[in-house]
């Protein structure tokens, strides 16, 4: 608990030192000396505090996110960009932008939960049908059925001139978050609030179904309340920041290298090393090119790339 | 007393098992045995509703296995199938600490752990309960399942071979937990063995499937001999009886 402490203290002062980056001079001296109408506080309410809390709250749920995948799965190198989710969620909104370009961001983050489920489902039918005797056949498979995904996407995307725009969802970039344009991250925050609640489900669902319906609980409802949170947490990063790949990967094998895999007293770490894995991400990137900025899913593919190599010879020297 | 009435199992054309009717008295250990493809596993996974049947019914105390919820089920009757593959990172005591889940729904009392406790005693694992399940041989991961079985603390225990993965020694062992279990704790313990003489020393009741039907059923003394087996298994086994017990030998 005291570690659990400390580390949530840490996250509030990456938070800190979050709030205090970028161009506009945002200081303690200058917000005290300027009037709350003035440039400094405005900057930090419209821009500095949203983008941290943005950072702190798709970072969270991106790594319970990968969590609640790999326990459904069964399968260590699962999470939403290596199962089809994020490409599905992303031909989703892209539907929305085609179609009806004037909805509100809520109908269209729901549009792309509807495809984000139906893309996971269709993943966790292929598993279900073929029997993938090695684990990473698995992630593999589901790289394959997101790049099928993303290509029909990208073809219309082309068509429709919206190649761009569609970049925006795929590739993480918090430099656009303002107030009044991430607050359905919040949303994202709640849903996996519900892991909290029902983490020994996932946990019981991780081992497997036999054992599942041993314990007298009913498989396919864990699933699909489990499939449901993803999809729509999915969708929510990708609409609000655009997705940041392998967060949902790594963070949760690490916490699970280090402690297990007993979802329950998990979840609470995999939450703060999310938040702090983002929020460090974002900083580098802010400070690397200063005062110009690189996009966090750049930064994240570089650091996040490096760890999961490592966590892949470390599998396997530990079966060797 | 469970209650199976012409079960049968059909994967296309071929029935796996074949209008089984059968009733496990309650208490003591009855073992299942036969050859290869007898059916016997399928049968045990439809009378513990991991498996739909394509036809018949079961009763656990008069209860419909499917019909039942099957979180009421799960505190009557636990199963464990062979060749578990657990991918999650756990420790074995909270493997075993799932147990409890039907009873206690994830907050476990004091009771509960005491439980917990015990199971994992029982089955000798004290030393390894904060070793991953990952980190155990498939013997010791073995002994972990069934402490979980045990520790959901049912009436009726359901194993399919329980001995896979262990040496003589731990075999032997296991045998005499179950053979406590049934005897101190009065469980109704149900097991599919290959070991013939294993099945012999430790059981009540002998059941004997083979092509998807039960052909022969009594207490240890009616099937051990040496006409029944070789109708079950097709081959000469001689039957000797050492101190009351009997054992046979298939060696040539």
């Amino acid at each position: 608990m005291t570690k659990l402490a400390a580390a949530i203290l840490a996250v509030l002062a990456l938070a800190g030192i979050s709030l205090f980056i970028g161009v506009s001079d945002v200081s303690l001296p200058a917000l005290l000396s300027t009037a709350p109408g003035d440039r400094p506080m405005q900057v930090l309410l419209i821009s500095r505090i949203p983008r941290t809390l943005a950072l702190i709250l798709a970072g969270m749920a991106m790594a319970i996110t990968g969590t609640i995948m790999q326990m459904l799965a069964r399968n260590q190198f699962v999470e939403p960009s290596t199962a089809g989710t994020v490409e599905s969620a992303s031909m989703g909104i892209l539907v929305v932008t085609i179609f009806a370009p004037g909805m509100p961001l809520i109908g269209k983050m729901l549009v792309a939960s509807a495809f984000a489920l139906a893309g996971t489902a269709i993943f966790m039918r292929i598993l279900r049908q073929i029997p993938l005797r090695s684990v990473l056949m698995v992630p593999l498979v589901g790289i394959m059925l997101g790049g099928i995904i993303a290509s029909v996407t990208s073809f219309f995307a082309y068509r429709y001139d919206l190649l761009q725009t569609l970049g925006a969802w795929t590739l993480g970039d918090f430099s656009g978050v303002l107030r009044g344009r991430y607050e359905l991250l919040w949303l994202a925050a709640g849903l996996t609030g519900i892991a909290f609640f029902v983490a020994d489900r996932f946990t019981v669902a991780g081992m497997g179904e036999d054992f599942t319906t041993n314990l007298g609980l009913n498989y396919r409802r864990v699933m699909a309340l489990g499939l449901s949170i993803v999809a729509m947490v999915t969708a929510v990063v990708v609409v609000t920041v655009g997705a940041i790949p392998f967060l949902g990967l790594i963070v949760p094998n690490l916490v699970s290298m280090a402690m297990g895999d007993n979802v329950r007293r998990s979840l609470p770490w995999i939450a703060v090393t999310g938040a702090a894995f983002v929020l460090t991400c974002d900083i580098v990137g802010r400070l690397v090119r200063f005062p110009y900025e690189i996009p966090i899913g750049t930064v994240f593919g570089v650091v996040g790339s490096g760890i999961f190599l490592y966590l892949l010879l470390g599998r396997r020297t530990r079966l060797g | 007393m469970i209650r199976a009435e012409n079960v049968s199992k059909a994967y296309g054309d071929t029935l796996v098992v074949d209008g089984v009717s059968l009733e496990l008295p309650a208490g003591g250990i009855t073992s299942i045995i036969g050859p290869n493809g007898a059916g016997k596993s399928t049968f045990l996974s439809m009378v513990s509703r991991l498996l739909k049947m394509s036809a018949g019914s079961v009763t656990v105390d008069g209860m419909d296995v499917t019909k039942t919820p099957s979180d009421e089920l799960a505190r009557r009757l636990s199963i464990l199938r062979q060749d578990n593959h657990i991918a999650a990172r756990l420790t074995v005591r909270d493997l075993v600490a799932f147990g409890r889940f039907p009873h206690s729904k994830g907050r476990n009392t004091k009771a509960d752990k005491k439980i917990i406790d015990q199971s994992i005693d029982y089955l000798n694992l004290s030393d390894l309960s904060n070793r991953f399940l990952d980190e155990l041989s498939g013997g010791q991961r073995q002994r972990a399942f069934v402490a979980m079985v045990l520790c959901q603390d049912t009436d009726y225990v359901l194993l399919d071979e329980p001995l896979n993965n262990l040496d003589m020694k731990h075999a032997m062992s296991m045998m005499k937990i179950l053979r406590r279990a049934a005897d101190e704790l009065g469980k109704t313990v149900v097991l599919v063995l290959h070991d013939i003489n294993f099945a012999s020393w430790y059981s009540d009741y002998i059941v004997a499937m083979r092509d998807g039907r039960i052909c022969h059923k009594g207490r240890v003394k009616e099937i051990m001999n040496q006409s029944v087996l070789a109708e079950i298994y097709d081959m000469d086994i001689t039957v000797h009886e050492i101190g009351g017990r009997r054992v046979s030998l298939f060696y040539e």
